[in-house]
This record gives C-alpha cells, structure tokens and sequence, in this order.
C-alpha cells in the first residue's frame, strides 16, 4: 500500500519536525515493513507554473510533430516553448517550467535554440516531474482548476513523502490510509481522527425509487445508493487526482475516481453501475450454471456455478469483489448511478480472485475482511462526493443485512506477559489494547475485550497478545536461553550420511543437489522400467520439461556430470544424496480433518500412510580419469572396478558383509554392473555405465556409476575385534584354474570355507585370462595364524589343500600345474 | 709379544692416530683391520695376558681394558663423523623440488548447503536439539491445515504450492519444514526440542535469489513456561554462532498463520540489517490440533533459509551458483572445515 504522508497528516497530526525516517521506524516497530519511500519533488527546482495554451503553431519539415506553443504563464506577455506532445490544443491548462527550473535527475532548463525557434521553457509530462511514469502526454490540468501563472509545485502537491508499506494477510484494514494512520498515530503516540468519523455524521433526503438491494450469498450487508443527474463530463478535482496517482492508481472518471478514492481513505472497495443499463434490482448470489461475464479488462471469462456475482434480473454484471463487468460500467455519459458497497464473505471472494486468476485492488482488500460498518459509511463518504463533485442529486438508499462484530473474547491479563516473557500490568494490557481499538471490560481479575468491527482476525488470547506486545515493543522483550540445555545427538542415519559424505569428499568426489525434477523421456532413456520409472507427477510443474518426480538419482546426476564436461573439466567424480520417489502407493483423494482439536489416531495414521514413501539414496559417477593429469603422467581411467570398488569401500566401512552378483540393471553395462546383497536384500549396484546412456549424456567412454539405497542398509553391528596375536604368520600361495564364467567371489568363498578357522586374510594377486580353453588362472595368497603357536609347515600345506580340495568340489577348481 | 705399560701405549697412541687420521670410512675400514680387529697389536697383547701370573694378569688387564675403550669409543666417533659427512654428501645429490604439486587426485567439496546444514545441526544438537526429518512429497493436511492455514486463506497463497497430480490427493511438494513439526508434535510428549533442516519448494522462477527448490532450518520448542524472551535468547544465540560475536538480532512484528505473536528476524551484519526468517510463539490452535494441552505447554518455532543465510554470510551473489552443480563451487568448500 503507497501511502503519502500529506494524506495521512489530514488523520494524524505529524509535526513536520518528525522526520520520514521516523515515520518508517514507527511502522516497522508496530509490524508494517517499509518496503520503500519515495521523496517526490525532492529534486525539483521551480519555477513551475501553470500555463494557458494560447496559440499553437506546426514547425514543418521535421521527422516527428513538433509544434511551437504560444502560452499565458500569468506574465503579461505570451511565452513561446517548444513541444513535442500532442495530447492538448488551444485554451487548456498546462504545466510549464521556466528557465532556471531544475526537473528531477539534475536536468536544468533554460532557453534554447531548437527547431529554428527560440524555446523559452518545457511544458512538463507527470514523468519529467517524478510524479509517476506517465509519459504518454504532458499534464493538462483539469479547466478552471487553477490560473496562469500559479505555482504549480504547490497547486500538484509534488513535494510530499510516500511510503510503500507492506501489509500482512491478517491486517486487511491497513489497506488504507484509515488503517494505517492509526498505526502511525500508535507508533508515534500522536492523536488520531477516524476519517470514519465524517461519515458518520452524513445523511440522504429520499427523493424516489432506488435500485433494489439483494444479498442472496456471499455476504454480510450490502448498500446500494441510487444518485441521478450526475455530470459525466465533470473533472476530478486535482487534489483527488494526485492523491489517487501517489497511491500508485490512475485516474480515470470523476466517479471511478470517487470509488477508488474512498476504498484509498477507508479500506472499502465500492463499485458504480449505470444504473440505467440495470434490469430491476441488483443482486449478490452464485454465478449458477453457464454463465459467462466479459470483465472490465475485456477478457471474457466462463464463471464457475461457485463464482461469487452482482447481477440484475437479467444477466451477470460483475464477478463480486473482483472486477466489474464491461456492459454495466459508468461511460461518458452516465447519469444515473447505481453505488454498490457489500461487505462480502473472504472466503468467495478468495476464491473468485483465485479461480480467474485475478488479483484487483478490491480482491486484496475484501479476501483480507474489510471493516463491515464501511458498507454503509464508505458509500455514503463516496455519494458525498458524487453529489458534491458531480452535481447529481440523491434518490435514495436500499440496504440489505446486518452488521455482525467478532465475539467477546475472554483474556486473563497474567496471560499476555506470561507469553511475551516480561512484566505487565493488567492496566498496560487494557491500554495497549483500547490503543488498537479493543473495549475492554473489567470482570474480576479477568478482561472481557471486544475487538474493533475493522478487525476481523482478533479471535483469541494469543490474537490479543500479539496486539498488546508490538504495541509495547519487541525491542523491549528481555533475551533469555530457553531452559533445556542437555545435549543431543545425531540419529545413527544421520551420523551415517554425514560420514559418508566426508568419506567420499576425501577421496576427491564433489557433492552437488540437483533439482530432483525430470521427465518421462529421461526415464525411458536411462533405461528404467516397472517400478523404477514409475513416479509422481507434478500437477503445475515449473517447467513442461521437468513435471516428473525423479524416481532416481542419476538422472540429475549425470545431467550435472554433463554440465561440468561441457564446461571443460574432463576428469571427475561426483555424487548426490538425497531422496527419490518411486511410485509406493496409488494416491487417494486427501484427509483433511478438522482442526483444533487431535484427530482421531485412525485419522492420523491414515495421514501418514497417505503420503508416499521416499528412500533416502546415494549416488556417485565417475567420470575421465582417476587422477587429474600432472607432471607425473597421466593417470589411468575410471573404469567399472573403481565404481564397484568404492561401494565395496562404503559398505566395508560401515562394518557389514556383503555379497555380489553379476545384474543387467539400467541404467548399467548390462555385463559390467554388480549388484551388493546385504542380509540377503540388494543395496546397491555399481559398474561401466550403458554405452547408449554415456552417449545420450555426451559423457566419455567406460564413465561408471554407482547407487545405493541408503534406507536399505542395516544398521552397522556392535564391532567385536578379534585379539592380536602375535605369533608368526604363515604365508601360502594358491593358484587355481576354473572356467572363466565362475564368478570370482564363489572360487573365494569355497577357498575361504576350506581353508578353516585359522585363515587370516585372502587376496586375489593375479587373475590371469590367456589360458585358453575358457579357463583362467586365480592366484590367491593365504596368511594363516594360530593365536598360540607358531604353524608347523606340515599344517600350512594341509589347510592348502583343504581349501584346494574344496574348490575343486564347489566349483570345479584345479591347482595350476 | 711381551706385554708391557709402553707397549700398550704405543699400541694405543698408534691406534688412535691411525682413527682420527682415517679420511672416509674405506679408510677407517682398514684401520679397524689393523689397530682395532683381531690381528691388532692390542688384540695380541690382550692374548699375551695368559701367560702371566695372576695379579700382573690383573693389573694389564685393567691397562689393556682402559686402552681397548678408548681406541673402541675414538672409533665410534671417527666411524660416526665419517658417515655424517657421507651422508650430507649423498642426500644432497637426492634433493628434489618439494615445491612441485604433489596431489594430483581429484579435490573434492561439499556442497556448502551440506556444510551449513551440519554447521547449524550441530550448533543446536550443543544446546539439546535433535534433529528431526520429513518427507519432501508432504500431505496437504500436514503442510497447511494443521498449522492454521485454511484453505482459501490468503496465506496460502504467500507460499506459490506444487501441486501433486491429482490434484485432488492434497499432496503438495513441502512449501516449508514447518509440517516435520506437526508429525512430531503428534508422535512425541513434550518437551520438544528439534531443528528440521531440509529441502522445501516453492513455485517461484529461478533467478539471482530464487528459487524453485530450497532449504530451510526450522526450530521448534514445546515446553512448560516457554515464552517470547526465550524465542529472543535462542535466536540472539544462534545468530552469533552463524554470523559471529558481533551478530544482534531485531524482532519486527508480522504475520505467520502458525505462530501468534509472529516476528521477522533481523539480523544486524556487515554493517545492514539483513532480513533473516520468521518466528513466533506456536499458535495455541497448532498445539490444540496436535493434541497438546495449552495450559500446561508453550513454545515457539522459527524458520531460516539456509541459501539465504549462505548467500548473506558468504558473499554468494548468484543463487544459479548454489543449483547448478558446478564441480567449482562445491570443491571451494572442501570439507567446510
């Protein structure tokens, strides 16, 4: 809400010695952010005066219209400028600044040579004088609104201070400059008048019929004020003008003018009709089936049956509280008005505004509750000025409904100070309140505290204790530690994913968060099929590209591998931790319960289970090189054994056992990825990627990835170590020969099992492929120690041949000759 | 070899000359040979003790013992002065350039909203905090409702929504963390004491201070006799740990459907007040809808952005920066120690 202090100075009297930025402080302590002030006419020079248009001339010959304008500035003598505008002919006002004028960004005037004539001064636009944007035309001033040669800074009320104030949804009645000069005069404990209060004291002589009031739905009291032989051709006066034009609207007819005017002052919106294109009487009810409205913008809408309409007899003329329709509004020659001011139901007018996508002046104002006594006190505020301004003459009032105020609310004044945390007096609460307009009565120990008709979210005590403490000030609520201050710890997940992050950047992968949006083409492509492709959809996504919830890590991933590809870095490894939302249930209609009180356990759980599971992942890709190139040579590339190989890393270091097979999963090389079982559940796969996928991202060849279902994994088992002995350990090498297609975990796994308890450790040390006859060579070393003697060769050679022996039974094995 | 005191003196004196004057360790070598190994003059004298009577044998003995200490300490120390000067000699020729790159693995980063989120974890885990977890797909009822935000209430729309397909489900991507909130306060007894870090969404373009996937760090304090002046103390508290000892906050009254008194928080920084999150005391109508007994039981909650808290306290002037995953961001941070 643009708010100008000269406007509010007629409601509060500010000293001029109070500062702009004192003003702002005062409403941001009360809860209104300043998002803006605007000095206007700060950087004005005069002299500016008003111009009478004499004579115009057409300079000839030039690319543009220019003409050379013959003006009375009050001189005595015609002044002759220089203009480019067409938007005024002989006899009108205008604005004019003379040599020696300074306008707004230092732009000094003074009489030049231009267009072979001598111009002695500008005729101004709204812009060049900072007053707003228009550029469209320079100001013509309405006629007889001043004489030439009068001080035109003054007669436009330039120089003045506008606030831009934000207003929180709660606070409808700040949407004026009623509302928001309380809020000043609290801030600044200065007096305040309620322009309501001028109002009040207005009455109408009956003069004839007027257009009936009906209020079927949608609202609490309606008034409508019937006026005719109103002047259409009458100007809006300038002072209504300006005022309307610094809180950012425009003008646009005398009483559009009036209407935006007093919803400005008072908060209330109202809306004029040409009361004769009306069909017998104006009502409030539900648009109904079929109906279409062309609003004031020209858009034709198809309404809604819930829509919220003023309509006549006939048709539809307006979606209520929103916008006008087109065929009903006041033109240039409407003489019978028809002034409607309801006090609507926020919750239809939301849901107007919303449903058409349509957010007006009014909307914001009524969604937001708009004080119900304006209904009748803004309307009659506005056919003041109608009959004043307009020369029309009063014909009478329909009203319909009852103003209905917010209950009694019941507050224990110990209660405020307990909530804010600091000392206050039962007589501090009632004044602070009374301050915002409450009335409270004293019963006891207890307030019973009326809330003002303009507030329509003062419901409860804690309602009223926010009232009580910005009105005292936050500044003032002490700073004090809350009371627990035992520590607390990570769940054993979250010291799990941390860990692992670290682990990973240690060993030089770099983490990033990508959006976790994608579509069913990415899908299809990276392979994906059944249950992992199947997603959510977003049903109003960012992006018609993206409406799919990823149903894995790796797409993003890859897309960010991509990226930094293209962007030259060719050796690297990334990951991603986050979650992935395969489809766990079909979707059911939403369980919205009442609130306030528990809902049943039935309820919640359903809740609960309403909301689809999403698995906590992890995911890396490794792509180029191991190391970065260097003086020392260029490092080998990743292939798949460093994608296997690091989650054999990750599950080593949580402490759990595992197995591996060979799977054909995507979006991996369908003979290159190993799938990791733990307590017989796959937890992760890793290997080369699919060539098709590595292409289809622009990545290089052999590029790997790896995933693992974080939400899988077991919790990591109480370590138990084994004691260090130190007795000598016997070595003995074991090279077998199977066929190349026994994978090589069940030639271990059988050596491991014969080989018996006193086996140490096992590791592979050769793998030789070029044996022929689909056979290859696996050369493991043995190290066995007994915890209380040194191992006899005799027995070394022995558990050799065990472990051998049971090669040879598990899987064919031969020792190698 | 008959043994006498001048004798093993001139043994001795030969021995010692011959040590001190060995040039390099080849010399010493041959030294050791002739003056201090078996075939020595002092090892034959030492052999010569047997043939003497007992207390002679006694009394050269101890000449002997005394010469054969000194020509074996003088030859510890000529083989010790020797080597070092070897040794200085050689390593110098193995000198290499230690100012070359050494690690040519790859660096690696996490990503800063990693860091700040541990950061702040472990800031409130330190003043008795858990940290509490929600999913990202969110019912509607757990998101809106049960905070007191209604539907067709205008705050709804201060928070642009993802709506899942259909739209009827009522589920919506998180707007805020505020619903991991209400499922603990339904699953837990007071005293609450969490922070709930993570994702949120809002139907907001992607632009230098936007965007449509962000993160928050919400707290949330359910208690016997919690008041505003407690919000104000934890609030004063975290700040100086994100933004330094220096780092004050301003309360400014607003509007939250969820909190009731509601405040923005400030926080004064590099010499401007830096609009920082929201807070409030916990609407009585939150905790009555979670089942909790408003006369026994108060609290507050607030809610940071953590791009925004990053972007303030580090200088991050392009929230693209933060999305796009470029591997140079992230790797700036390291292990954000």
């Amino acid at each position: 809400m643009l708010i100008p202090r000269s406007w509010i100075t007629e409601f509060v009297p500010i000293p001029s010695s109070v500062t702009d930025d004192e003003i702002s402080a005062g409403l941001v302590r009360v809860g209104f952010e300043v998002e803006g002030v605007i000095n206007q006419g700060s950087d004005l020079k005069g002299p500016l005066v008003v111009g009478k248009v004499l004579s115009i001339k057409a300079v000839e010959g030039q690319k543009k219209p220019i003409r050379y304008v013959g003006l009375d500035c009050g001189e005595g003598s015609e002044r002759f400028v220089i203009c480019g505008a067409q938007n005024f002919k002989e006899g009108d006002l205008v604005v004019v600044s003379l040599p020696g004028a300074v306008l707004p960004g230092g732009f000094a005037i003074a009489a030049r040579e231009t267009y072979g004539h001598t111009s002695n001064g500008m005729i101004c636009s709204a812009k060049e004088l900072g007053m707003g944007d228009d550029h469209s035309g320079i100001i013509v001033l309405p006629v007889d609104s001043a004489q030439p040669g009068d001080d035109a800074i003054a007669l436009l009320e330039i120089a003045d201070t506008i606030f831009d104030v934000a207003v929180n949804p709660d606070r409808g009645y700040a949407l004026s400059i009623r509302g928001l000069a309380r809020e000043i005069s609290a801030a600044l404990s200065l007096p305040f008048t309620d322009p309501v209060s001028h109002a009040a004291t207005l009455s109408f002589v009956q003069n004839g019929t007027p257009v009936e009031a009906r209020l079927r739905d949608g609202g609490m009291v309606m008034y409508l004020r019937t006026m005719t032989g109103f002047n259409p051709s009458a100007p809006a006066p300038l002072w209504m003008r300006r005022r309307i034009e610094k809180c950012g609207m425009r003008s646009i007819s005398l009483a559009v003018d009036i209407t935006n005017y007093v919803m400005l002052e008072l908060g209330q919106p109202l809306h004029a009709f040409d009361a004769d294109t009306l069909n017998g009487f104006l009502e409030i009810r539900r648009a109904g089936a079929d109906q279409k409205l062309t609003t004031l913008d020209g858009v034709e809408r198809v309404l809604n049956e819930d829509d919220l309409v003023v309509a006549d007899s006939q048709r539809v003329l307006a979606l209520a509280g929103t916008m006008g329709g087109l065929d009903s509004e006041i033109t240039s020659s409407t003489t019978r008005i028809a002034l409607e001011a309801v006090r609507f139901d926020q919750i239809s007018i939301a849901k107007n505004s919303r449903r058409h996508k349509l957010s007006t002046e009014a909307s914001r104002r009524l969604e937001r509750g708009v004080d119900p006594i304006l209904a009748e006190l803004a309307s009659a505020r506005a056919a003041e000025l109608i009959l004043s301004l307009g020369g029309a003459e009063y014909v009478g009032t329909s009203s319909v409904g009852e103003v209905s105020l917010l209950p009694v609310v019941e507050l224990d004044p110990q209660y405020v100070g307990n909530r804010i945390g600091l000392d206050i007096s039962a007589e501090t609460v009632k004044e602070k309140l009374e301050l915002v307009g409450c009335t409270v009565e004293v019963s006891g120990t207890s307030f019973k505290v009326s809330p003002p008709s303009w507030r329509v979210e003062l419901l409860s005590q804690a309602d009223l204790t926010e009232e009580v403490a910005r009105n005292i000030g936050y500044d003032k609520i002490p700073s004090i530690l809350p009371p627990r201050r035992t520590a607390a710890e990570l769940s054993p997940a979250q010291k799990r994913r941390r860990l692992l992050a670290q682990s990973l950047v240690s060993r030089g992968y770099t983490e990033v968060m990508t959006f976790p949006f994608t579509n069913d083409e990415v899908v299809a492509r990276m392979g994906f099929v059944g249950a992992r492709a199947a997603s959510y959809k977003v049903a109003n996504p960012m992006s018609e590209d993206a409406p799919l919830m990823r149903p894995h890590l790796l797409p993003g991933l890859l897309e960010a591998a991509k990226r930094n590809y293209g962007r030259g870095f060719k050796d690297f490894a990334l990951f991603e931790m986050g979650l992935i939302f395969r489809k766990s249930i079909d979707l059911k209609p939403g369980i919205f319960p009442e609130t306030g009180k528990r809902p049943p356990a039935a309820t919640i759980k359903e809740i609960f289970e309403s909301v689809p599971t999403q698995l906590s992942f992890i995911c890396g890709v490794q792509i180029g090189h191991v190391e970065s190139e260097s003086w020392k040579g260029k490092a080998r590339s990743y292939q798949w054994s460093d994608a296997v190989g690091e989650v054999e890393k990750i599950l080593g270091q949580m402490n759990l056992e595992w197995t591996v097979k060979r799977s054909d999963l995507a979006p991996w090389h369908p003979g290159r990825c190993a799938e990791f079982i733990v307590n017989g559940t796959p937890v992760a796969h890793a290997g080369e990627l699919h060539p098709r996928v590595i292409a289809d991202f622009g990545l290089p060849a052999r590029s790997t990835a790896w995933g693992i279902n974080l939400d899988a994994l077991p919790v990591s088992p109480l370590v138990t170590p084994k004691p260090i002995t130190v007795m000598p350990a016997a070595v003995q090498d074991l090279a077998l020969v199977v066929s190349s297609s026994v994978p090589s975990q069940d030639v271990k796994d059988a050596v491991v099992a014969g080989a018996g308890e006193l086996l140490e450790s096992i590791t592979l040390f050769d793998r030789y492929e070029a044996i022929g006859d689909g056979k290859v060579s696996l050369a493991f070393s043995l190290v066995f120690r007994a915890a209380d003697r040194t191992l006899t060769a005799a027995e070394v050679s022995g558990f050799r041949d065990a472990a051998a022996a049971e090669a040879a039974k598990r899987v064919g094995a031969s020792v190698r000759g | 070899m008959t043994i006498s005191v001048s004798a093993v003196d001139s043994a001795l004196s030969a021995a010692l000359a011959a040590i001190t004057s060995a040039a390099d360790l080849e010399q010493l070598k041959s030294v050791k040979i002739e003056h201090v190994g078996d075939k020595s003059p002092i090892a034959r004298l030492n052999q010569a003790l047997g043939t003497l009577d007992p207390a002679e044998r006694a009394e050269f003995g101890k000449v002997l013992g005394q010469a054969k200490a000194s020509i074996g300490s003088a030859f510890a120390a000529q083989q010790g002065k020797l080597e070092a000067e070897r040794d200085a000699r050689v390593l110098l020729e193995e000198v290499v350039d230690v100012t070359l790159p050494a690690d040519s693995s790859h660096k690696g980063g996490l990503h800063p909203l990693t860091v700040i989120k541990n950061e702040v974890s472990d800031y409130f885990l330190s003043q008795g905090y858990s940290i509490a977890e929600g999913p990202e797909i969110e019912a509607g009822w757990l998101n809106f409702d049960s905070l007191n935000i209604p539907a067709d209430h205008p705050a709804r729309t201060m928070q642009d929504t993802f709506f899942l397909e259909p739209i009827e489900s009522g589920l919506v991507l998180r707007t805020h963390t505020s619903p991991v909130q209400v499922r603990t306060m339904l699953t837990q007894e007071p005293p609450i004491y969490i922070v709930s870090p993570g994702r949120t969404f809002r139907a907001d373009e992607l632009d230098a201070t936007h965007s449509p996937v962000f993160s928050q760090v919400e707290g949330l304090v359910i208690d016997k006799g919690i008041t505003m002046a407690h919000l104000k103390g934890a609030l004063d508290d975290f700040a100086m740990k994100m933004f330094g000892s220096e780092a004050v906050t301003r309360l400014r009254p607003s509007f939250f459907p969820f909190t009731e008194p509601s405040a923005e928080v400030d926080v004064w920084f590099n010499n401007r007040w830096i609009e920082w999150g929201g807070c409030g005391m916990v609407n009585p109508k939150v905790l009555e809808t979670c089942g909790l007994d408003t006369t026994m039981y108060s609290g507050f909650a607030f809610g940071m952005g953590l791009e925004r808290t990053l972007m303030v306290r580090q200088g991050i002037k392009d929230m693209h920066d933060i999305v796009e995953g470029d591997i140079r961001f992230s790797r700036s941070f390291g292990l954000g120690l």
